[in-house]
């Protein structure tokens, strides 16, 4: 490992092939395992890491010390949007550019504008969840350093990891390696960008 | 953790130590498959024959990517068939007009409006696994959760497809939409036909949007692999068609690559979508309740008698749920016999769990239909008793009775065990109450239309051949989709089947490593993909 500097935080790291290092991964054969090393990791100081899980382990989130999702107040700001437009929608379209009395309502009818309302509430709502939820992720992105591993693609089906970026502040080539050794890790590899 | 086993001698059977056939294929007289054992303190365990997470992933993801059972092209060719007949007969209906239809101007909605409340009906159940379900935190839904959704789009396609013919002039269909249009009119807003425009369509789109959404990781799984095979040249793969040098794996990684969003099963990402699952589930709770009340409205809210009813809402929920439920039902136990290993993930406790909602469910419909009868003496309003008593013995007294017989009578067999958990007679009921379920919706639009409040305009509605057709193309259409869905998409949700598993647990052994109680002040919402643990208590 040879230990060079790069524009923008001031360290960077390239293999000894001369590849730029995206950062190091860990795998572990257990939940309790890598729910273990993420407190670790987390005690650590470290910021930019990840786990990768086949599935979503519980209380995963404490132990990485990740902070509440923004994304349930997006959701709800999502729906609102989507009642307040139907509803202008129906009295602009009912009341307001072609009046027309239909059994007898008022042209503002607001009882019956109630089912709308809330259909196009919940579909924005809906959408808000899901494009947001993937727009915080930083999804969709069909590329990424740790797709190049072979070795990280079982995190889809039985293993777990720890990626740690090398644009960590804490991040260092032989602490960082040790941390995640001592945390139990049954094999440690250099992830290339 | 457990510590006892649910069934001491099944797991010496799978563990070789005592002989007879192992989970899945033997029936146990008391616990069956070893999942229905009746202990409070025993958890059953959702996922059968200790199966690791390697295998999990391995018999799931083998549907799609072994060869295709023998049975399963032909069954495709033959619904296939009967879907693309159809779709003749209506090509034959749009150019004709719906005077091909059996329906006149006293019967002036029949078979058309029956399989519209009929497919959506069916079109409930799978977001009230996904949703309510999840909201109850009943982790048996994770083994059918992916299958009822996909039947639910399925069904709503169905759905909409005949208010869609229904409209007579059907190039004009999309003035059902708030479109400007040359005559500066919109829709009317105060009618429930209307109101059924956005229910149906805002279903429709939600339930594909979770259906999609929970198929995110399964998605990256079925691609790790097809990306996993092709790096290490796994030989012998096959080639897609012959003289085409393209093997099948680089199209499956590129499709299910591109559908997969470049999922990397990220912990920051899982929290998040946990937080999104849960609140699409909270949002679809009320969306999946009104979506059948406001096609309830649609009689309702007029003045005929035998429709004007407040009970309509939750009768029909009711019965869109217990109508789902048996099409469930239908599909997935022929499945569980047909794909190998299923039943390890779909066990006798799944079905009889459905069971108990067929009969619930089937109460409630038969409360309603008494109720009816009830108010309809109690109202002291003619019009209304005589449509009662006009379906009960009028012409189309045939209708009434197979519709009690099958909802009402029917399901009563599941108050006995060994019925409930006797895939046959479960699978019997289910076409039975789908047969029951479909006649509801006839004895509803057909009676009360055709004696109105005027005796000189009494009539009878008698279906044609284009409107036989054309609902068995419905048939068709919607199981060639679920066959096509079972051969080229995850069949189960096989991440959160294995965040139910055991060994998902980050405390296996109820020690505390992580230190406190930090659930009670938890972070985020959790969704029920919380792995089968006791109570936090326990440690």
């Amino acid at each position: 490992m040879v230990f060079g500097s790069g524009p923008k935080s001031g360290r960077l790291y390239v293999t000894e092939a001369g590849e730029p290092i995206h950062g190091i991964m860990a795998e572990f054969a257990t939940p309790a395992d890598i729910f273990h090393a993420a407190e670790k990791v987390r005690d650590a100081g470290y910021t930019r890491w990840d786990t990768h899980t086949p599935f979503p382990i519980h209380d995963m989130e404490e132990a990485m010390g990740v902070k509440r999702t923004l994304l349930p107040a997006l959701v709800a700001a999502g729906g609102f949007t989507g009642v307040g437009l139907a509803y202008l929608m129906q009295w602009w379209m009912s009341a307001i550019d072609y009046e027309l009395v239909v059994q007898g309502k008022p042209y503002n009818s607001w009882q019956a504008f109630v089912p709308i309302t809330f259909e196009l509430g919940i579909l924005f709502a809906a959408f808000t969840s899901i494009i947001g939820m993937l727009a915080l992720n930083g999804l969709p992105r069909w590329h990424h350093p740790l797709l190049k591993k072979e070795r990280f693609l079982s995190s889809s089906d039985d293993r777990f990891f720890v990626s740690i970026e090398a644009q960590d502040p804490a991040f260092d080539p032989d602490r960082t390696r040790l941390l995640l050794e001592q945390a139990g890790a049954t094999s440690i590899e250099l992830v290339e960008e | 953790m457990t510590t006892v086993p649910p069934d001491q001698v099944m797991a010496q059977r799978l563990a070789g130590i005592a002989r007879g056939p192992v989970a899945g294929r033997d029936l146990d007289p008391v616990t069956g498959d070893g999942t229905l054992l009746d202990d409070p303190a025993v958890r059953p365990p959702l996922v059968l024959n200790n199966r690791t997470f390697g295998e999990v992933t391995d018999i799931i993801c083998g549907y799609a990517e072994n060869p295709a059972p023998r049975w399963w092209l032909p069954a495709l060719m033959f619904f296939g068939s009967i879907a693309g007949l159809g779709g003749m007969f209506i090509g034959y209906l749009v150019i004709t007009g719906i005077g091909t239809w059996g329906l006149n101007n006293q019967v002036d909605w029949a078979w058309d409006i029956t399989n519209f409340v009929f497919w959506i009906g069916i079109g409930h159940a799978g977001t009230l696994i996904s949703a309510v379900l999840c909201l109850l935190k009943q982790k048996w839904r994770t083994a059918v959760n992916r299958s009822a959704e996909a039947m639910t789009i399925f069904a709503v396609i169905c759905a909409a497809t005949f208010p869609g013919i229904h409209v007579g002039r059907q190039w004009m269909a999309w003035m059902l939409l708030p479109l400007p249009n040359s005559n500066n009119i919109w829709p009317n807003f105060r009618s429930p036909l209307l109101w059924d425009v956005f229910a149906i369509s805002t279903y429709g789109t939600v339930s594909l949007l979770f259906w999609y959404m929970g198929m995110i990781p399964d998605l990256a799984t079925l691609r790790d692999r097809a990306d996993r095979r092709l790096r290490r040249q796994v030989e012998g793969g096959p080639i897609l068609l012959p003289f085409v040098p393209i093997r099948t794996d680089k199209i499956r990684a590129f499709v299910y690559g591109f559908l997969a969003l470049g999922w990397r099963f990220s912990g920051r990402h899982w929290h998040r979508y946990e937080a999104a699952y849960l609140v699409l589930a909270g949002i679809s709770t009320p969306l999946v309740l009104s979506v059948h009340s406001i096609v309830s409205f649609d009689f309702a809210t007029s003045i005929l008698p035998g429709w004007h009813t407040t009970i309509f809402p939750p009768y029909f929920v009711a019965g869109a749920i217990f109508g789902g439920f048996a099409m469930v039902l239908m599909l997935l136990i022929p499945a569980r016999e047909l794909y190998p290993h299923m039943k390890d993930f779909l066990t006798l406790r799944h079905l009889e769990n459905m069971a108990k909602i067929i009969l619930v469910t089937g109460m409630i419909v038969g409360f309603a239909y008494s109720m009816e009868f009830f108010i309809a003496w109690y109202s002291g309003n003619d019009y209304e008793l005589y449509a009662f008593k006009n379906r009960a013995a009028g012409p189309y007294w045939w209708a009434y009775w197979t519709m009690i017989s099958c909802n009402v009578l029917s399901p009563q067999v599941f108050w006995v065990r060994r019925f409930r958990t006797s895939p046959f007679i479960i699978f019997l009921v289910s076409l039975a109450v789908t047969i029951g379920m479909w006649f509801e919706r006839f004895v509803i639009i057909v009676t009360s239309l055709h004696r109105a409040f005027l005796p000189a305009e009494w009539g009878m509605f008698h279906p044609t051949p284009v409107d036989i057709a054309i609902f068995t193309a419905s048939v068709g259409v919607f199981v060639t989709l679920f066959l096509l869905f079972m051969r080229f998409l995850p069949v189960f949700a096989i991440a959160e089947l294995k965040a139910v598993m055991p060994a998902a647990s980050p405390h296996p052994h109820g020690h505390d490593g992580h230190g406190g109680d930090g659930h009670a002040a938890g972070a985020a919402p959790h969704n029920g993909h919380a792995p089968s643990l006791p109570a936090k208590g326990a440690h």
